[in-house]
């Protein structure tokens, strides 16, 4: 199970990332969570959304080069060592974590991480048997 | 595909045998109309008489582009302004521009020109032909235009700018024939794309491109894009405008027409003639002007001239594509760098576009290019790594090629800027930065 994430490339100058937001919140799509990691030119903005398809169709129109990939999203309850469960699960089973980022929401007890690994499947798959849960497109609309 | 079939597949001795007895009298006419020539040329000891064989011309002094701007605006006219019909300027980026006049001859003669390069590739009386230079005091789009008109073509002239309007044009009214800058046609096909007008959608089969330099990589893409055929064409305001030589349908080399222009090499260091077939700065003596006749004007463009015969069956010289104006050599930490070379590694590597912008700074006395290019592949974007790989593919090719480092900076799509005319893709900054 895996969900969609928006990558866009954003130039390290002041107004672009401003420009994406206009363009998001013109579209009245929801982030639910982001991450933005730069080199001194430039970064990849990576979003996750409640409408993927129409968060790309805004920020294509505005100019930006970006696009969909999947990844894995976990949900971590609240409390000290959970994260850990999570990480010893992956490292025991041989999976290579390429980048995460977590977010909380208002409601319920959860925190929820957004894993981006080499094979999607293999990974929901060990995490599932281990009894992570797993955050589907639908929850992410509903949170 | 000929326009004079008899004059442009003339045999070479006959050809040069026209071109001694015109240079005999261009100078003869400039010593006695232009005040100017009558005292350099006597000054230098040459007259008509003294000129034996074309290769005499080297005793002729050169004339530069100050030599223009210093008789602004009419000192080097030879007709009165009552033979004179048409006046038009270059783009002054610095002081003031370089005018030009015609007389009605002249206007003849080039328009014939034009049509040659016109008709060497095929077009033809059937063709609807959009202009898409800027009418107005720069000679491309009037030269073309009459060219055209010449020929026979249903001539559209659209001007530059309004690019959705162009594109809509390019579809609407079927042009089978675009003229423009290179980096104009770019910047339209990108545009029709994102129109949603297709290939197919268009009837375009011809490019004549010119007024700027444009790498074999380049046209490849311009090509792709519009789904043409397109030829380069070469010229300048001072010595007619469009028309002093352009590519058959071969595209070996710009054919020079050669009875209305003597083309020679020198070394653009020591103004000394080169060998034939060696590459160095383009010096051009009009042949049949009457309104603003030029002896051994140095065009600062540096090419090579072939004079072995083309498979077309043209038989005047061949110049190279233009490798780069002396003017645009950018001199950075000692290295020659011609932004053409950087054109041409740009346009060959996939995930970018085939526009950029050169940014020269100087730190501590040393020279620093940057090179941002436009990022296109969203495939990149699933990792750091793709991302930082095909900067450096770009650095890498440009080292090769250019023998130095430059930096490179990956740039959001149609961020950079776009040209209407001749694009301006250097910022040389060297000279406003304190060491």
């Amino acid at each position: 199970m895996a969900i969609k994430q928006v990558s866009i490339f954003v130039e390290n100058k002041p107004g672009t990332l401003v420009s994406i937001t206009d363009a998001i919140g013109a579209a009245g799509v929801d982030i639910r969570a982001m991450s933005i990691a730069d080199t001194q030119d430039f970064g990849i903005l990576r979003l996750i959304v409640s409408d993927a398809e129409k968060t790309k169709q805004a920020v294509r129109e505005i100019g930006c080069v970006v696009s969909i990939t999947e990844v894995v999203a976990v949900a971590v309850s609240d409390r000290p060592g959970a994260l850990n469960d999570v990480m010893h699960v992956l490292s025991e089973n041989g999976v290579n974590i390429e980048y995460m980022y977590a977010f909380l929401t208002s409601r319920g007890h959860n925190a929820y991480v957004v894993l981006r690994v080499a094979d999607n499947d293999k990974a929901a798959e060990i995490l599932a048997s281990k009894g992570v849960k797993l955050v589907s497109e639908e929850d992410i609309a509903n949170l | 595909m000929f326009f004079q079939k008899e004059i442009e597949t003339m045999p070479r001795k006959e050809l040069e045998r026209l071109q001694l007895e015109r240079l005999r009298h261009q100078v003869d006419y400039c010593a006695r109309n232009v005040p100017f020539y009558a005292k350099r040329l006597a000054e230098a000891g040459v007259t008509a008489e003294k000129i034996k064989t074309l290769s005499d011309v080297k005793y002729i002094p050169l004339t530069t582009k100050a030599d223009i701007r210093d008789n602004y605006p009419y000192g080097l006219f030879a007709v009165p302004m009552k033979q004179i019909v048409r006046i038009h300027a270059s783009s002054g980026t610095t002081g003031k521009p370089t005018v030009v006049g015609y007389t009605r001859n002249d206007l003849d003669n080039w328009s014939d020109c034009v049509a040659r390069l016109i008709r060497a590739v095929g077009v033809d009386d059937g063709d609807i032909a959009q202009v898409s230079f800027g009418y107005g005091l720069f000679t491309g789009a009037l030269g073309l235009h009459y060219g055209l008109e010449k020929v026979g073509c249903a001539v559209i002239p659209v001007s530059s700018g309004n690019t959705e309007k162009q594109a809509m044009l390019l579809k609407d009214f079927g042009t089978t024939v675009l003229i423009s800058t290179p980096s104009y046609a770019m910047y339209m096909s990108e545009v029709a794309k994102g129109m949603g007008i297709t290939r197919d959608e268009l009837k375009l089969r011809i490019g004549l491109f010119g007024s700027e330099g444009c790498t074999d990589a380049l046209r490849d893409k311009i090509e792709q894009g519009f789904g043409l055929f397109s030829t380069d064409n070469y010229g300048m305001s001072e010595l007619m405008g469009p028309g002093v030589s352009g590519e058959c349908h071969l595209r070996c080399g710009l054919h020079v027409n050669e009875d209305h222009f003597l083309p020679e090499i020198i070394d653009p260091e020591t103004g000394e003639p080169r060998e034939r077939g060696e590459s160095g700065e383009l010096v051009v003596t009009t042949l049949t002007k009457e309104g603003i006749p030029l002896l051994r004007y140095r065009t600062k463009d540096l090419t090579r001239l072939n004079y072995e015969p083309c498979a077309c069956g043209r038989t005047f010289a061949r110049m190279d594509k233009v490798r780069g104006r002396s003017d645009d050599m950018l001199k950075i930490r000692g290295v020659n760098v011609f932004p053409s070379q950087i054109e041409s590694v740009i346009a060959a590597i996939n995930g970018i576009a085939p526009h950029y912008e050169l940014i020269l700074t100087r730190q501590n006395y040393t020279d620093y290019l940057e090179v941002r290019v436009e990022l296109t592949d969203a495939s990149l974007l699933e990792n750091y790594a793709a991302l930082d790989g095909l900067r450096q593919t770009v650095v890498a090719k440009l080292q090769t090629v250019l023998g130095i480092k430059a930096k490179v900076t990956l740039a959001a799509p149609s961020s950079l800027k776009r040209y209407e005319g001749k694009a301006k893709r250097i910022i040389d900054k060297r000279n406003e930065t304190p060491d």
